[in-house]
């Protein structure tokens, strides 16, 4: 157990630390550089176009710079280009933002997904599986902005419920009660939004694998012996039908730090996916790098934990 | 025969509904089986034997499969009548099945103690305890060593013996009247099959159960069988004790059958096979189903559905063409070596 555990960290470093050149030569392929960012701007004299080089050590070799990128990540002292705050504590402010969001949508998405499915395929072919199927193909087919305004427009005009950002302006002064609820309403919409084609997709594959142990062996050997049907189906079949999905759990985890930058930004939510495409908007290459290097870390984490449960689920995998 | 009648399938006729077809897996199938005895379906792959199986513990899929007629009579009750909770309580605990695949047929996330206690768990009020007892004792019964440690074994970690030996005590773990076997031994090898039979002989003569035995093959049926079923195309053809169908068949599909098994006597010839393949169960010829294949064939076989006729006490076969060759002695001894014989004696 302790060897799998030492083997895989030392796999997945070495797997992080390619990760982290490519992505830095991708950036620095990328066409632009960050202090041409505005070159209009008469503010923007050769020299102080030189300063700022030299400053941010743009004027290195490449892999001085790469060096001098994670020595700067490593220690703390990697500061944004454009506001010059230091860049975990800005990721960190955005991420506590995005937080609330991601959890509820998960935990929206796994909980409704699986008896949605669970019950669509144990009733094959009924009006509730192909209602449901066809519930589950529009929300997949209908594109997330547009869905957003209907439902926005929905329901600003119908219940009167405020929408944009994470609270309403000019609210600070009321009661702790009110600010709470302020603060839910806001988190309703753009949490069922990206829960809904997470549910419609997540469901159909429920669905799927649950329809595939429903027609193994085990399953009839599993009637044979008399057992009652909520056994049948809920031990014996969902036991292995969710096996599979112990991978996509672990794939869940890089999302805390994606975000969804569609929603974040018709919400107008001060998330990470709006901050990381701000960065790239404005060649901010640290917090790029940055979040970059963070979301490889998680998406390795997830695999590893995915892994680790996969142990405990499945008894044909031990060590 | 009349002795203690524990199942007596009368007349049933289990058919699937395809899109455009009906495929007519079973097609008016009757058979008995009594109190402690070992009787055979026996017939080639896709000829109705697992579905007829199936069906007995109303474990047919509903849609598509649907019972078109007939009775199902398990001491005297109508089997066909029970609602599924009825059902439940008989599965298992007073019908159990073995199936054919033991290395898909036990569930791989749960250890084989769990399988085998769920079932006394469910049938028997009984505490965790006794059942694990009862099913140390059970491991012990079929034949696995070191049982108390084999309990908490999953099932990838044994054997396709071992695992067939698990799924024989989980159906004999409420104590059964009628064990059902599908081809119990198909999927392991010779050695292992041979030590499987033994097995199934040994308990069955021990608890003095009932044992409906599916399988294509007749080795297996001589070993152990009391009565025999050959089934061909959805139907039963021949009928009779294992002696008397194995010395004295009387269906031509039977001989055919007899003629196909590898033998000292035959050895160095080629082996012989019945000509043909099965009919689609959707598409069966019209008159006799077996009339494409058939030596014997007449031109009635290929209008009228053949009757069972009584060729001696017990003894039946669907056949009367065969009959009437028979009272006029006409049908050749040594038929079940081969159809040379036959033919010439068709030609004489």
């Amino acid at each position: 157990m302790i060897s799998f555990i030492a083997r895989n960290a030392v796999r997945k470093s070495i797997t992080l630390f390619f990760v982290s050149v490519i992505s830095f030569l991708i950036i620095y392929l990328a066409p632009g550089e960050p202090s041409q960012i505005d070159p209009l701007n008469p503010m923007f004299t050769k020299e102080v176009l030189e300063r700022f080089r030299k400053e941010f050590h743009l004027d290195k070799p490449l892999h001085i710079q790469y060096l001098y990128f994670y020595r700067d990540l490593f220690t703390g002292k990697s500061v944004s280009w454009k506001d010059n705050r230091p860049v975990l504590g800005k990721i960190w402010e955005r991420f506590l933002n995005s937080l609330p969001l991601f959890i509820l949508g998960t935990l929206i998405t796994w909980t409704l997904s699986f008896p949605v499915g669970i019950r669509a395929a144990i009733s094959r072919g009924s009006f509730y599986d192909r209602s449901t199927t066809f519930l589950a193909y529009f929300l997949i087919s209908i594109p997330g902005f547009f869905f957003a305004y209907i439902l926005i427009i929905l329901v600003v005009t119908q219940l009167h419920v405020p929408v944009i950002g994470m609270q309403t302006f000019g609210l600070s002064s009321a009661n702790s009660w009110t600010l709470l609820m302020d603060r839910l309403w806001h988190l309703f919409l753009p949490s069922v939004l990206g829960a809904a084609g997470g549910v419609a997709i997540l469901s159909r594959y429920v669905r799927n694998q649950m329809l595939e142990v429903e027609s193994q062996d085990y399953v009839r050997t599993a009637k044979a012996k008399g057992l009652p049907s909520d056994q049948v189906h809920y031990k014996h079949a969902l036991r292995n039908a969710l096996l599979p999905f112990v991978t996509m759990f672990g794939l869940v985890l890089p999302g805390l730090i994606g975000g969804s930058v569609i929603i974040e930004s018709i919400f107008s939510w001060p998330g990470m996916g709006r901050m990381a495409y701000e960065a790239i908007l404005a060649r901010d290459y640290p917090v790029i790098l940055t979040v970059n290097f963070v979301s490889a870390i998680l998406v390795l984490a997830g695999t590893f934990l995915s892994d680790l449960l996969y142990m405990v689920v499945d008894p044909r995998i031990r060590l | 025969m009349e002795k203690d009648l524990l199942l007596s399938v009368n007349n049933l006729k289990v058919y699937f509904h395809g899109e455009e077809t009906i495929s007519k897996a079973v097609d008016g199938i009757s058979y008995e089986v009594a109190k402690g005895q070992i009787v055979s379906l026996v017939g080639e792959s896709g000829c109705g034997k697992t579905v007829s199986a199936l069906t007995l513990l109303g474990l047919v899929p509903c849609p598509p499969g649907k019972i078109e007629d007939g009775e199902i009579l398990f001491r005297g009750k109508n089997l066909l009548n029970f609602s599924e909770q009825q059902m439940q309580k008989v599965r298992g605990r007073e019908i159990s099945m073995v199936f054919q695949e033991p290395m898909t047929s036990l569930n791989p996330v749960f250890t084989i103690g769990d399988q085998i206690q769920e079932v006394i768990l469910n049938h028997e009020n009984v505490g965790k305890e006794i059942a694990l007892k009862r099913t140390i004792t059970l491991l012990k019964d079929v034949g696995i060593p070191s049982p108390e440690e084999r309990v908490n074994d999953y099932p990838h970690l044994l054997s396709g013996g071992q695992r067939q030996r698990v799924m024989i005590a989980m159906a004999l773990a409420c104590g059964p009247d009628l064990v059902i076997a599908d081809e119990p031994t198909t999927a392991l090898d010779v050695t292992v099959q041979a030590q499987i039979l033994q097995l199934f002989r040994e308990l069955q003569q021990k608890r003095n159960m009932a044992v409906l035995l599916i399988t294509h093959n007749l080795g297996v049926v001589a070993e152990i069988v009391d009565r025999i079923y050959v089934m061909y195309a959805g139907i039963i053809v021949e009928t009779g004790t294992v002696k008397e169908v194995f010395k004295d068949p009387f269906h031509p599909y039977t001989m055919g059958l007899l003629a196909a098994i590898p033998g000292s006597s035959k050895k160095g010839k080629p082996l012989y096979s019945i000509p043909g393949s099965v009919p689609d169960s959707a598409y069966k010829p019209e008159g006799c189903p077996f009339n494409p294949r058939c030596p014997y064939v007449q031109d009635e076989c290929k209008i009228k559905f053949p009757e069972m006729v009584n060729f001696k006490a017990g003894h039946q076969a669907r056949c009367p063409i065969t009959y009437r060759l028979w009272e006029n002695q006409e049908l050749p001894k040594n038929r079940h070596f081969g159809f040379e014989n036959v033919k010439r004696a068709g030609q004489a």
